[in-house]
């Protein structure tokens, strides 16, 4: 069932200061696909294609300048206020850059408990509960919940941020290059992490990205942007059948392996 | 041209936090030599960068260099006579390495008067070292401020800086993390292109075995700040033998869905 969509979305930007208004920046253009429960599916693109801003749009944060984003089959600009709270809750956006994502002053028990807060009814204790059991998710020690984001490691942070988009129990997660800045053997384990809640909850997931590598393991269908369009859509595994020039360059960046591999990469045999 | 070796000896960087010495880096030793890429690998926080720091005296206040030195075939080198002279330096982040109000071109004449290249000439030289870099339209680009530009036109201005000063080594400490996927290729194949026609010696400092395998001759695994192994890239890759090394490269092999063999 379709869980979230976008209509012909277009996005333009344009800054105003004393001087009056900047010349129209077309961010994104006719953006049309539509996410169902429980899928993966990748949003590729280099730097600057739109990728964030279209994740900003399809969680609200943003309004399109064109198109319609629709949750369950309804615009979300006609969300009366009880299926609004709804969507902030079934939807939720882990950013890129995890300290500026979290309130400095907060500690990482109140950063998790947030959500909770606005959006479910939980006692202080139940929340307290909940807290630990995310915790203990995102393989984080509990100890660290008095601590503030200034006192933790950066990859410990993005965990508690995963474990803040988590504590609602939502319907689709919308990660925004999420992994990216993780040290490798962390990038591998909060992968493994999603793919296990995913199996024990259903969470569908939008995978905001420019690391082909990471898509392929992860996603099962890709949409590519180039330039705020989405300029191809295929089946993960058949991307090594990828026609568009922009997919092609992504494709043709992945690093290898192994040395002396060439870089387009082919699962190879380890065995050397 | 004989080729260089640069070799860091025995050195030790502590730090004091919450009242208790830590060591950093932790008598470590390693050599760099022209023409040959060596990779310093680890998870965040083991001391890589430390490394760098504490070799060409650029450490951050509360942390000293208690042991060690660096030697050009031999020869004791003080960290301030190190800088810019015998190794440039290329960063993670090259847009906070800028001065936000100064031009390109300033940049260009401040790293020729530190270096004591006389000014007349100074400027066909920037440009060679631009071009050299990858960047097109140079006279355009001298006279840009760092917002002005991309992320991977900074990083090339970086370079062309550091080739500025024709040292024969460069440190690079993560000198395409933040840089889009094909942007890094495009600096990877300019580092290489370097290496093989200039004869540089790079200290790669990464996270990314990817960019290590693409690159890389040479590999020293750091935890902890302690060398924990050294090897070949081949060998790390298809023999790793210490465990932290076989994590990194297992977790990174998992992103190709392979694993390492036995």
């Amino acid at each position: 069932m379709t869980l979230i969509s976008a209509r012909h979305l277009g996005k333009i930007y344009r800054t105003h200061s004393l001087v009056g208004a900047s010349a129209r920046k077309t961010v994104l253009q006719d953006i049309s696909l539509t996410i169902g429960e429980g899928e993966t599916v990748a949003l590729l693109g280099r730097s600057g294609c739109g990728k964030s801003t279209l994740a900003r749009l399809l969680v609200g944060l943003e309004r399109p300048t064109s198109g319609e984003v629709l949750f369950h089959g309804k615009p979300v600009s006609r969300l009366d206020r009880a299926e609004t709270k709804i969507f902030r809750r079934e939807v939720q956006l882990v950013f890129q850059d995890s300290p500026s994502a979290v309130n400095a002053r907060f500690t990482m028990r109140e950063i998790i408990a947030e959500p909770l807060r606005h959006l479910t009814s939980m006692s202080e204790v139940e929340r307290e509960g909940r807290v630990q059991e995310l915790l203990r998710l995102v393989e984080l020690p509990s100890e660290i919940a008095g601590r503030l984001p200034a006192q933790v490691s950066g990859g410990q942070l993005q965990r508690a941020c995963i474990a803040r988009a988590l504590a609602v129990d939502p319907k689709l997660i919308i990660l925004d290059e999420a992994v990216s800045n993780l040290d490798i053997h962390l990038q591998a384990s909060a992968l493994a992490l999603l793919a296990q809640l995913q199996r024990e909850s259903g969470v569908a997931y939008l995978f905001v990205t420019h690391d082909l590598r990471l898509v392929k393991r992860f996603a099962a269908r890709c949409l590519v942007m180039e330039e705020g369009q989405i300029v191809e859509e295929i089946a993960s595994a058949d991307f090594d059948q990828v026609r568009h020039p922009a997919s092609r360059l992504l494709q043709g960046a992945v690093l290898p392996p192994l040395p002396g591999v060439p870089c387009k990469g082919h699962p190879v045999s380890a065995k050397g | 041209m004989t080729s260089k070796t640069l070799s860091i000896e025995g050195l030790t960087a502590t730090a004091v936090i919450d009242g208790q010495r830590q060591i950093l880096v932790d008598d470590l030793s390693l050599t760099v030599q022209q023409g040959r890429v060596m990779a310093l690998v680890g998870a965040s926080g083991s001391g890589k960068s430390m490394t760098c720091s504490a070799a060409l005296g650029v450490l951050p206040p509360g942390v000293v260099k208690t042991l060690g030195h660096v030697t050009i075939d031999g020869v004791t080198h003080d960290a301030a006579a190190l800088r810019g002279r015998h190794v440039a330096t290329i960063m993670q982040n090259p847009r906070s390495a800028f001065n936000p109000v100064r031009t390109m071109r300033d940049h260009a004449d401040e790293t020729s008067r530190a270096l004591g290249i006389p000014v007349s000439g100074a400027g066909d030289r920037i440009e060679d070292c631009m071009r050299a870099a990858g960047l097109e339209d140079v006279k355009a680009i001298l006279g840009l401020h760092a917002f002005e530009m991309s992320g991977g036109m900074l990083q090339r201005m970086m370079i062309a800086l550091a080739l500025l000063s024709e040292a024969p080594f460069l440190f690079a400490d993560e000198p395409t993390t933040d840089l889009d996927l094909v942007v890094q290729l495009r600096v990877l194949e300019l580092l290489e292109k370097l290496v093989e026609e200039r004869g540089l010696g790079v200290l790669l400092v990464t996270h990314d075995m990817g960019v290590v395998a693409r690159l890389a001759d040479d590999v020293v695994v750091l935890d902890h700040g302690r060398l924990v192994e050294r090897a070949s890239v081949v060998d790390i890759f298809h023999k790793p033998r210490h465990a932290i090394t076989r994590t990194l490269v297992s977790a990174h092999l998992s992103l190709y869905g392979m694993e390492l063999s036995a």
